[in-house]
């Protein structure tokens, strides 16, 4: 049984820290090769599977979990996290939302994803994984139609096998570090993607994350590939209940763009992010990469990272196809205790590549923030083009932000294009617009959503305004 | 409507307003001159709320209730509105989506929907022509790099806009050209009426001429040494302020 009522403090703040009453099956914790070849097992693996998991578990012994990030924590100990929790007597996928357990249903209307197709968001279809199994996915019949394949990864390795050994693991090494290793170990759901060729896709795809047992990690893994000429726009959401536990979300997500296809990766980050004192919260570890294996290919990421109690990441592309672009649009507020590292890396490898990063940190309360990034051009690199804004803007006089940009030249006819700005949201303006009858909090909403606009505007229409509100809520407290 | 009763206010532990009195009735115009630092801005920031103004003993009412007690939001939802003499920069908030959110808060106030997209447009242009601002302005973010004019107007436009009862305005002629003194002069003229009030803060007899005072009144060192009709602001003109 998973009841954890006291779990439930201050629901007003972060109102998706409710947790779901439905008992969950885990496997037992700690991690060595049982734990894996059970979820391999969970999940009905082909053998081929579960021999790369143990293979990126071998590797993971010779490794140590990195210490550079400038976040504050005590180790984690890998041995006493739940690998895997599922619904219990969740052992195939409902085929249909009339099969879904009503408390899952119940949950995701409370987060406000219905899944029921009559009252989803037009145009948006939804991969809803709860914690380590996916639970329901809507809209497939509609994008099997035009070949566009939209599934839980764990149904992908056994109904796309091709596909996904192809490209699992070509653009985040199984060895690449510590949380990446680890994940390729044991991860458990998350989606997959693929758009065939000439295919642009007609709605935004998405997957809402939700970890609702306690104890357990979140290992998610998602795959998009976008063939020749294809274009996808996906969206990932998350949160957690308030828990005065730690929890850990290390996820790996691999995307791949041939030539002339495009890529529109989001995030609304808002995980459990602990409670005023710094209590509690989700450690958010997470390795995102995109490929821009084709020419004239483009991944762009956008994030809104407002939760969690450590954000430690850093989605990147790899622009190896000539004329290859990369984006990069970043909002990270960080509240009270938080402490976010995120950023970037664009790395260029292909002629007259582009890359454009424009990275906006909030900080309020005690919290840091910090944007690191790396922009490396390579001999190969001609003509490849960089621009990088990075503007911090500081709430209250506690909170601390930091810029870390990085660059590595290696082709002399490229350039590299660099503003970066603090500011401080200062008394006179919130006074101003509060004499014009906006209360503190208005006002300062105000003033942080004119910060960071140019960021939101790059979300997907039917999430900029619930961003927007977000980055409201978020900062909540922190006038005066 | 305002009543200021032997106000004491003090900024960074200098005492600047001294037993301050004034009493400004419905529909009246009252001309605020005195020499630079004697605290005229101070006066127009504690009237508003500002928090750095602290008020180290006295009373004001407004609309027959104690104004001290209020934040600056409620204040301006009172009616009260002040045009700054130096207006503050919001870089990255678009001018339109600011005007339209304080015009928004002034409806939610008198239980009004929030203004429709079009309609808005449609104030906004008339209001603008009026004053002679060009559209694009609203698009730039608020008084940012705005030209000191260009600001002032702005400040005017909000007022237009927002309807107030009471409104100060801070040396809102100093940086206009004579034309648009003439159309801010305009703006407060058309806004003249049995139920609105005004505080004119300036050091210049010009916008005086267009927008008659009832009253005029002469600060020095924090508090008011003289009061008269429209004629002491001639005489100040002519004499300045030693004389
Ligand atoms: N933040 C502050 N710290 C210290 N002194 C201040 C501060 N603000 C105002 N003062 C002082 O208070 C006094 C009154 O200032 P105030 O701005 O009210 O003058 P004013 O009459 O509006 O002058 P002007 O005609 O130049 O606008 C001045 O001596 C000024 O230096
Ligand atoms: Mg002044």
């Amino acid at each position: 049984m998973n009841k954890v009522s006291k779990d439930n403090f201050q629901q007003d703040k972060y109102k998706y820290g409710f947790v779901t009453d439905i008992e969950s099956d885990k496997i037992p914790k700690g991690l060595n090769e049982d734990v894996i070849r059970l979820i391999s097992k969970k999940k009905e693996e082909p053998q081929w599977m579960l021999d790369w998991r143990l293979k990126a578990y071998e590797r993971l012994q010779h490794m140590e979990p990195p210490k550079w990030v400038k976040a504050k924590f005590d180790d984690i100990d890998f041995q006493d996290i739940y690998y895997y929790a599922s619904p219990k007597d969740f052992k195939d996928k409902p085929k249909s939302l009339d099969e879904v357990d009503p408390k899952l249903l119940e949950t995701y209307e409370k987060l406000g994803i219905p899944l029921k197709e009559q009252k989803v968001l037009a145009g948006v279809a939804v991969d809803a994984v709860f914690d380590s199994v996916s639970v329901a996915t809507t809209f497939k019949d509609k994008l099997d139609e035009i070949g566009v394949i939209f599934c839980p990864i764990s149904e992908a390795i056994r109904k796309h096998p091709d596909l996904v050994k192809k490209y699992l693991g070509t653009v985040i090494p199984v060895t690449d570090h510590y949380y990446a290793t680890l994940n390729s170990a044991v991860f458990s759901d998350g989606s997959f993607v693929y758009i065939p060729k000439g295919v642009k896709c007609p709605m935004e795809l998405s997957t809402y994350f939700r970890i609702n047992a306690s104890e357990t990690g979140q290992f998610e893994r998602t795959l998009i590939v976008a063939d020749e000429g294809s274009y996808v726009s996906y969206l990932e959401g998350c949160t957690a209940p308030m828990r005065d536990e730690n929890q850990l979300h290390a996820a790996n997500v691999e995307l791949v763009a041939l030539d002339n296809a495009e890529i529109k990766y989001s995030t609304v980050q808002n995980w459990y992010p602990g409670d005023e004192n710094g209590v509690g919260g989700i450690y958010n570890f997470v390795t995102k990469r995109g490929l821009c294996k084709g020419v004239n290919s483009k991944i762009s990421w956008t994030q809104v990272e407002t939760g969690s109690a450590i954000t430690w990441k850093y989605p990147s592309c790899i622009l190896r196809g000539d004329n290859s672009t990369g984006e990069f649009y970043s909002v990270a507020i960080t509240n009270n205790y938080q402490q976010a590292d995120t950023g970037t890396k664009m790395i260029h490898l292909g002629k007259n590549t582009k890359s454009r990063i424009i990275s906006k940190g909030i900080s309020a309360g005690k919290s840091s923030n910090t944007y690191r990034g790396l922009v490396s051009f390579n001999k190969r690199a001609k003509n490849a083009k960089n621009y990088t804004q990075c503007d911090s803007l500081l709430v209250g006089g506690k909170c601390s932000a930091h810029t870390i940009p990085l660059t590595e030249n290696g082709s002399n006819d490229s350039s590299i294009e660099h503003e970066a700005t603090t500011s401080k949201i200062s008394d006179e303006q919130l006074f101003y617009v509060m004499q014009r009858g906006l209360d503190a909090e208005a006002a300062q909403g105000l003033i942080v959503n004119g910060f960071c606009k140019e960021v939101l505007q790059k979300l997907p229409m039917e999430f900029a305004v619930e961003a927007q509100k977000l980055v409201n809520i978020s900062l909540e407290g922190s006038v005066g | 409507m305002l009543e200021i009763k032997k106000l004491n206010v003090s900024v960074e532990d200098k005492h600047i307003l001294k037993d301050l009195s004034l009493n400004i009735g419905k529909g009246e115009i009252h001309a605020i001159m005195g020499p630079n630092g004697s605290g005229k801005s101070t006066i127009a920031h504690t009237l508003a709320g500002n928090p750095n103004y602290l008020v180290q003993s006295g009373q004001i009412e407004f609309h027959n209730k104690n104004l001290l007690e209020l934040d600056p939001s409620d204040r301006s939802l009172l009616g009260l509105f002040l045009a700054f003499q130096y207006p503050i920069e919001l870089p990255g908030v678009t001018n339109a989506t600011y005007l339209k959110q304080i015009v928004n808060v002034h409806r939610k106030k008198e239980g009004l929907d929030p203004i429709d997209a079009g309609e808005f447009l449609k104030l906004l242009r008339e209001k603008s022509k009026r004053l002679d601002i060009p559209m694009d302005m609203h698009s730039r973010f608020v008084n940012t790099g705005f030209s000191g004019g260009e600001k002032k107007k702005n400040e005017v436009l909000q007022m237009d806009l927002l309807n107030p009862s009471l409104v100060i305005m801070d040396e809102t002629d100093s940086g206009l050209d004579v034309d648009a003194l003439k159309s801010t002069s305009e703006a407060v003229n058309q806004l003249r009426s049995s139920d609105r009030s005004f505080i004119i803060i300036t050091h210049y007899l010009r916008l005086l001429e267009y927008i008659e005072p009832d009253f005029v009144h002469v600060f020095q060192d924090g508090a008011i040494v003289e009061s008269g009709d429209k004629s002491l602001a001639s005489r100040i003109d002519q004499e300045g302020y030693a004389g």
